[in-house]
C-alpha cells in the first residue's frame, strides 16, 4: 500500500516536473523573428505618392520646475562603472528628451511595408541605449551587449508575449520582434534593477523620439487630418489634431507638465 | 482516537500520564482486553538538533527569498531547474544573481535536510503522526520548490509567487512544530491539562489567529507581488492586531502559571508590536517614499525584510501557541461528544 502511494506520488512529481520543463519550452522564444510575425504574411503596402508627402516637427517643452535625476549606484556589480541617472524625466534647459511621438490616429486602413533593417538596442554601461525606442510591429529588434557583465532582457508587455533572456558579455546579438502595436511596453534588467527602457511597437513607420533638446521630426506623411500623440513614460499621453496638406511642413509643439502626486 | 493521538494529547481522554526521567509512559486503555499497554517516547536528541537546525534554516531561506522580492531580482535567473543551464555552477554572484541564486542553493540545503529528517523520523519515531508529519515536510518543500520554478517560468505571476510566499511560511511552521515535538520539553514534561470553560475558548481564539495570519500573510504577498494594492493588508492588519491582543491577554490572564502557554503569549505579543512597526516603516520606504524610486533603496528593501521575517516568527509562535493551549487547556471532555453521547444514562 505504502510502496503503491509511495509510486503515485512519484508519478504525479514527475508529471509536475514534464509540465513545468515543456512550459519553459513554449515560453522560450525563437531567436529569430517568426514568419507570421514579419511582413512575409503582410498584406502588400498602401502606395503614397512621394511628391506630396509632408513632414511634421515640433519641439517638446517641460512646463516647471524640473525634477532633479536620481543618482543610481551600480556598486552591486563590479562590471558597471561610469555614471549614472535615472532617465525617467529626462529635460536639459525647458526641453523634454525622451517623449515618443506618433501618428496615432488618421491614417485609415493604410498598410506599410516592414523594415527589413534591425533596429539596435544597445546595453552599456548598464544602461540602455537608446532609452526610448521605436519599433513597427514585426520589425527585428537587434538587443547587443557590450558590457563586461551579463544583462537579462525581460520585455514586460501588456499585449504582446512576455520573454526573459540572459546575454553574457561578448554573445551574440538577441534577435526579436513584437507581433502587436503596444506603446509604452517596458523592458528591464532584472540582473540590475536601475535599467529600464521603453519599446514603442506602430504599425506605421511615423513616429520620432525627442532628442535631448525636446526636437522630433516625422517624414514621408500623407496628406490628410490625425492625431499625434506624444507620449512620456512618467508624464503620459497628450494628443493633437493636425491637418497636412501637400508638402506642407508643419511644425506642432508640445508642453507637459509636472505628474501631479 | 488513536494511541499516537492521545500520546499527543493525554488530557482529550481517560489517559493517564506518568513522568519518567527520559520518557512518558502512557497507559492507555486497550480496546482488545482489560490488559494496560504502554507507549514510550524516548527523547531523540540528534533528531531534536535535526529539527531545530532545519527550523533556522528555514527561517535563514525565508530571509533569502524576501530579499529577491525586494531586490526586485526574481527573474535574473531567467531559467529552472537549472541556472543558466547548469546544474551545479555556481554562476557569478553579483547584481540580482546574488540574491536569487543565493536563494535557490540555501534552498537545496532545506530540501537536503528535509529529506534526511523525514527519513531518520521515520525510522526512530515512534508516534506515528509524527512520522506523518516528516514526510508531510518534505511533501511541502517539493511543493514549494515546484512553486518557486513555476513562478520564475511563468515569470513571477502574482497568484503562484504569492502561493510560494504562503507555503514558504507554512514549511516554517512545521519545521518549528516538529522541533517543539522533538524536544526534551514536549517528550518529558506532563501536560497540566486545565479545562478551558470560558467562550469562545482559548483554543478557538488561536485557530482564528492563525487564519487571520494566513489571509494576512496572502495579502502581503499580494501586494508585494503586485498582484492587489496595498490597502486590504492595511486594513486586515487592524484585524489581526485586536485578535491576536486578545488572544494573548486570554492566555496570560488565564493560564499565566503554564509556561508552555505564558512563554508564546509574551512572545506572540511583542511580535505583533514589533511587526507594526515594522509594517509602518515598510509602508513609509516603500508606497509613501519609494514609490518612484529607481531602484530598490536599502531603507526598504530592510524594512520589507524584517517585516516578512517578524511575520513568519509570528505566525509559527501563533501555531505553537495553538498546539501548546491543545495540550495544556483543552475543551471540557463533554464537548466533543456526539449528542446522543451526552446522555446522562450513556454517560
Amino acid at each position: 500500500m505504502n510502496r503503491t502511494r509511495m509510486t503515485l506520488g512519484m508519478l504525479a512529481l514527475s508529471a509536475l516536473l514534464a509540465l513545468a520543463a515543456c512550459s519553459k519550452k513554449e515560453e522560450t522564444p525563437a531567436a529569430s523573428p517568426s514568419a507570421d510575425q514579419g511582413g512575409a504574411m503582410a498584406p502588400a503596402a498602401t502606395p503614397i505618392d512621394p511628391a506630396t508627402v509632408a513632414t511634421i516637427n515640433g519641439t517638446v517643452k517641460f512646463g516647471g520646475t524640473a525634477p532633479k535625476p536620481s543618482k543610481i549606484d551600480m556598486s552591486q556589480d563590479p562590471g558597471c562603472k561610469g555614471m549614472n541617472e535615472a532617465e525617467n524625466v529626462v529635460v536639459n534647459g525647458g526641453d523634454l528628451a525622451n517623449v515618443f511621438v506618433y501618428v496615432k490616429d488618421g491614417l485609415g486602413a493604410r498598410t506599410f511595408d516592414v523594415p527589413t533593417t534591425p533596429v539596435v538596442l544597445e546595453q552599456q554601461g548598464c544602461r540602455y541605449h537608446p532609452h526610448i525606442l521605436g519599433v513597427m510591429a514585426g520589425q527585428t529588434v537587434q538587443i547587443k551587449n557590450s558590457d563586461p557583465t551579463t544583462h537579462n532582457i525581460h520585455p514586460t508587455p501588456k499585449d504582446n508575449r512576455e520573454w526573459n533572456e540572459s546575454q553574457p558579455p561578448s554573445s551574440p546579438a538577441i534577435e526579436k520582434n513584437f507581433a502587436r502595436e503596444e506603446i509604452m511596453l517596458p523592458v528591464k534588467c532584472n540582473q540590475h534593477p536601475w535599467m529600464k527602457m521603453y519599446i514603442n511597437v506602430v504599425k506605421n513607420p511615423f513616429y520620432a523620439v525627442t532628442d535631448k533638446d525636446g526636437k522630433y521630426e516625422i517624414k514621408g506623411l500623407p496628406p490628410g487630418d490625425y492625431t499625434i500623440a506624444f507620449v512620456q513614460e512618467k508624464l503620459g499621453e497628450q494628443d493633437q489634431k493636425v491637418t497636412v496638406g501637400p508638402k506642407d511642413t508643419k511644425t506642432i509643439d508640445q508642453s507637459f507638465k509636472p505628474a501631479a502626486d | 482516537m488513536n494511541e499516537e493521538q492521545d500520546a499527543a494529547h493525554p488530557a482529550s481522554s481517560s489517559v493517564r500520564c506518568e513522568s519518567t526521567t527520559h520518557a512518558v509512559v502512557q497507559t492507555l486503555p486497550d480496546p482488545g482486553s482489560t490488559a494496560l499497554r504502554a507507549i514510550e517516547i524516548p527523547y531523540n536528541r540528534g533528531l531534536h538538533r535535526l529539527a531545530v537546525v532545519l527550523a533556522c534554516w528555514t527561517f535563514l531561506l525565508i530571509i533569502a527569498g524576501a530579499l529577491v522580492t525586494s531586490n526586485d531580482a526574481g527573474l535574473s535567473v531567467p531559467d529552472w531547474p537549472t541556472s543558466f543551464g547548469s546544474w551545479y555552477k555556481i554562476p557569478k554572484l553579483v547584481g540580482g544573481v546574488k540574491f536569487e541564486h543565493t536563494h535557490r542553493m540555501i534552498a537545496q540545503g532545506a530540501g537536503l535536510l528535509t529529506i534526511l529528517l523525514a527519513v531518520w523520523t521515520w525510522r526512530v519515531e515512534k508516534r506515528r503522526w509524527l512520522r506523518v508529519l516528516g514526510f508531510a515536510a518534505l511533501g511541502t518543500v517539493i511543493a514549494q520548490g515546484i512553486l518557486g520554478g513555476l513562478t520564475v517560468l511563468y515569470y513571477l505571476p502574482p497568484p503562484i509567487s504569492s502561493a510560494h510566499a504562503a507555503l514558504a511560511q507554512t514549511f516554517f511552521c512545521i519545521a518549528v512544530a516538529m522541533a517543539m515535538f522533538t524536544g526534551r520539553k514536549w517528550v518529558e514534561e506532563q501536560p497540566r491539562a486545565e479545562v478551558d470553560e470560558r467562550r469562545p475558548t482559548l483554543f478557538t481564539l488561536t485557530l482564528l489567529s492563525i487564519f487571520v495570519l494566513y489571509v494576512q500573510l496572502i495579502l502581503g504577498a499580494m501586494f508585494r507581488h503586485h498582484g492587489l494594492s496595498w490597502w486590504p493588508h492595511v486594513v486586515n492588519a487592524v484585524v489581526v492586531s485586536f485578535l491576536l491582543a486578545w488572544t494573548a491577554i486570554r492566555a496570560l490572564t488565564v493560564y499565566s502559571q503554564i509556561e508552555a502557554i505564558r512563554r508564546p503569549a509574551v512572545l506572540m505579543l511583542s511580535l505583533v508590536i514589533a511587526q507594526l512597526c515594522l509594517g509602518f516603516t515598510a509602508f513609509l520606504t516603500r508606497v509613501a517614499w519609494g514609490r518612484d524610486a529607481v531602484q530598490p533603496e536599502l531603507p526598504m528593501v530592510i524594512s520589507t525584510v524584517a517585516h516578512v521575517a517578524v511575520g513568519a516568527l509570528l505566525l509559527a509562535t501563533t501555531v505553537i501557541l495553538a498546539i501548546q493551549v491543545w495540550r495544556h487547556a483543552p475543551v471540557a471532555f463533554e464537548e466533543r461528544l456526539p449528542q446522543a453521547h451526552r446522555d446522562p444514562s450513556a454517560a
